[in-house]
């Protein structure tokens, strides 16, 4: 087998027609009580259909920030955005995308197969159909048999797992990922970015994903947006092209690590300058 | 050489009672000038103080350190309790009570005190055994403040009116079934009810309408503890006023008293949901009432019951208060007036002990519904697998 990591600039190419995510000249400045926060200046960024996009840089520098904005979760200030051709707001109210935050943020009062339906039930699908699409989340994730606990009584992997099955469960095109894995240990997070993965190559999604592990951003990512702060910027976008069917195995070839050399020496000269 | 640790309580247990053996256990009767009884002259309380001493003995040097031992100083207890009162009432001792007495009184508090407190720490994993002891500590907590109550009472001859002993008020509570069961339909059945369901429901639909209006959120609470601080004896009379004698202006005080506390508790409980969990409402677009249904007002469920707990004391002390500005001829309150007035002072205790009985029924179903309800929360939740 053969592996090829094409590695080329894309910060400069022009909007594809199947953008997913299409952003211009964004920035967003919070006005708090000791001044304005500059989160994002002046970022441009393309996601295309099937994209796995990884969002790389030091805590701070606006990752959270530039997810939330494609959610409709905060408003930008400046700059255009479009989520499959609408504006934020109505690719929200659409449903567009499923939404994994850093904590699980499941109810304690359900049980983890009616917080994985909670999407559904507000979509308002009959209770049979409900159940099925829950199951098959539940699956997916590989917590069958755990429908009728409560969250308080799985551990923290499980609920992060519960809360992915409940992004999945209404089959959004888009998921927005925020360090879904960032409490986990090292083997867990391993097996879940394998799983992740494959159910990326499997259903065609289209992903934005953040964290601040280069492996898992190179071994994820169709494109890898690296960002530095204050004001969060982009500062480098990476395209690598390794096989969609790829094995945990790829993080010890030559290309692998080539790729990920390139995004420390990005999130090095992001610092060098910040400080 | 291993150091023999003593069992104070049990030391103490026994040298009472071997003076309890020694003292006189009665003062002189002023008219013949002797002695009322002595120890020898009553078989029973004889007995009692001797094995108080065998076992309190006993169980110096063996200590109390398994459930059996706890079981038997209890049972010695009892037994004591059971002759002392027989003493008291049987063999005229009763307003003649001395040092003899008292002492075995001590020496019962000591057992009592060392075998409760060892089935307070008694763990089990089986969880029949365990509730059975969780339930027996206050059962025998409470029963032996009853006993302490009476003999104090008759050992001194308190007089009724100051304090009647718990068996006179007892008797009197059963020998009056039909009155209240009259003034309990008429206070708890009918104001009580009545006023809390309308002040508790009202203040609840209140307060989501009120979640809704910025200003008044913030405006409300200070209104709240104003209106909390409203004396009910200047509220009653008004509302007897507009609303007569009867039963509805009893419900109207209870209305006033619980509205401010449930909607102050309803609108914090509202905005208890996290900022994370309203995000995430959002990105599945869920609609205001959505939202209210499936995470406002399961969030706000501690807080509600928190209210409806505090309202279920404050409605039932609102209700006896306020019958004593103009009531029919029934009501516990009413009671309570009339007879203090008729010096009965064992009818005041039995509608007291009512009131105690029913006030804790009540705010025991609150209290129960509330854990079958918000079972989740952290505050409940037992870990099984
Ligand atoms: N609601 C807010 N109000 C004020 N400042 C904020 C807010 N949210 C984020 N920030 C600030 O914006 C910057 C970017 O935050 P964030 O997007 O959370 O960073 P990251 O996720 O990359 O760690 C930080 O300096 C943070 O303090
Ligand atoms: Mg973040």
């Amino acid at each position: 087998m053969t592996l090829k990591a094409v590695v080329n600039n894309v910060a400069q190419m022009p909007a594809s027609a199947d953008a997913v995510v299409d952003i211009q000249k964004l920035s967003l400045t919070f006005q708090t009580a000791d001044g304005p926060v500059y989160a994002l200046s002046d970022v441009d960024l393309t996601i295309e259909r099937g994209d796995f996009v990884s969002f790389i840089g030091p805590s701070g520098c606006g990752k959270t920030t530039l997810l939330r904005v494609i959610a409709d979760l905060e408003k930008a200030t400046g700059g255009d955005i479009s989520i499959n051709g609408v504006s934020p707001q109505e690719a929200r109210e659409n449903r567009a995308y499923g939404y994994v935050f850093q904590a699980p943020a499941l109810l304690p009062w359900r049980s983890i197969e009616r917080n994985v339906t909670l999407p559904l039930e507000i979509m308002e699908i009959p209770r049979e159909e409900r159940i099925k699409r829950g199951h098959e989340a539940l699956k997916l994730v590989e917590l069958n048999g755990f429908e009728k606990k409560f969250p308080w009584q799985l551990s923290g992997g499980m609920q992060q797992r519960a809360s992915i099955a409940r992004a999945l469960s209404f089959d959004a095109d888009l998921l927005l990922m925020d360090e879904p894995f960032g409490a986990l240990d090292e083997i867990v997070r391993d097996h879940l970015n394998e799983q992740l993965l494959k159910l990326w190559a499997r259903t065609n999604k289209t992903v934005a994903f953040v964290t601040h592990s280069i492996p898992e951003a190179v071994y994820l990512s169709t494109k890898i947006v690296v960002m530095s702060p204050r004001p969060g910027r982009i500062i480098d976008v990476i395209k690598t092209d390794f096989p969609k069917d790829r094995g945990l195995d790829i993080r010890e070839t030559p290309e692998f690590l080539e790729v990920a050399h390139r995004v420390r020496e990005g999130l090095r000269a992001g610092h060098s300058y910040d400080e | 050489m291993t150091k023999i640790k003593l069992d104070k309580f049990c030391l103490v247990a026994a040298i009472a009672a071997l003076l309890a053996l020694i003292f006189p256990l009665t003062g002189i009767d002023p008219d013949s000038g002797k002695q009322i009884a002595f120890v020898s002259d009553i078989p029973g309380i004889a007995v009692a103080m001797a094995l108080s001493v065998i076992t309190g003995a006993a169980f110096t040097w063996l200590g109390v350190g398994r459930i059996q031992y706890a079981a038997i100083i209890l049972a010695v207890a009892v037994f004591g309790c059971w002759q002392a009162v027989g003493a008291l009432y049987n063999h005229g001792i009763a307003g003649h009570a001395a040092t003899g007495f008292w002492l075995f009184i001590l020496s019962l508090w000591a057992f009592v005190w060392r075998g409760i407190d060892v089935v307070a720490r008694y763990r089990s994993l089986e969880t029949a055994k365990q509730q059975s002891a969780n339930i027996l500590v206050p059962i025998a907590f409470g029963i032996w403040l009853l006993f302490l109550w009476e003999v104090i009472v008759a050992g001194f001859g308190v007089p009724q009116v100051l304090l009647p002993a718990p068996s006179a008020i007892g008797l009197r509570f059963i020998s009056s079934t039909d009155i209240l069961a009259a003034d309990f339909h008429q206070t708890f059945i009918k104001a009580v009810i009545s006023g809390y369901v309308i002040g508790c429901g009202s203040a609840f639909i209140v307060a989501i309408a009120v979640d809704r209006v910025p200003f008044l959120k913030r405006g409300l609470l200070p209104l709240g503890n104003m209106v909390s601080a409203l004396p009910i004896i200047g509220v009653a009379p008004i509302m007897v006023m507009w609303f007569g004698f009867d039963w509805q202006s009893k419900a109207a005080v209870i209305v006033i008293m619980t509205f401010f506390p449930m909607l102050v508790n309803t609108v914090t409980g509202l905005n208890a949901a996290g900022a994370l969990e309203k995000d995430l409402m959002a990105t599945y677009a869920s609609g205001y009432w959505s939202t209210l249904f499936r995470l406002r007002l399961p969030a706000a469920m501690p807080f509600v019951f928190n209210a409806l707990k505090i309202n279920s004391t404050l409605a039932l002390i609102g209700a006896i208060v306020a019958e004593f500005f103009g009531t029919p001829i029934v009501g516990m309150g009413f009671r309570i007036s009339t007879e203090v007035g008729r010096m009965n002072v064992d009818m005041v205790w039995a509608e007291i002990a009512l009131a105690a009985l029913a006030g804790t029924a009540f705010y025991g179903a609150v209290a129960y519904v509330e854990r079958k309800a918000t079972s989740w929360h952290p505050s409940f939740r037992v870990r099984r697998h």
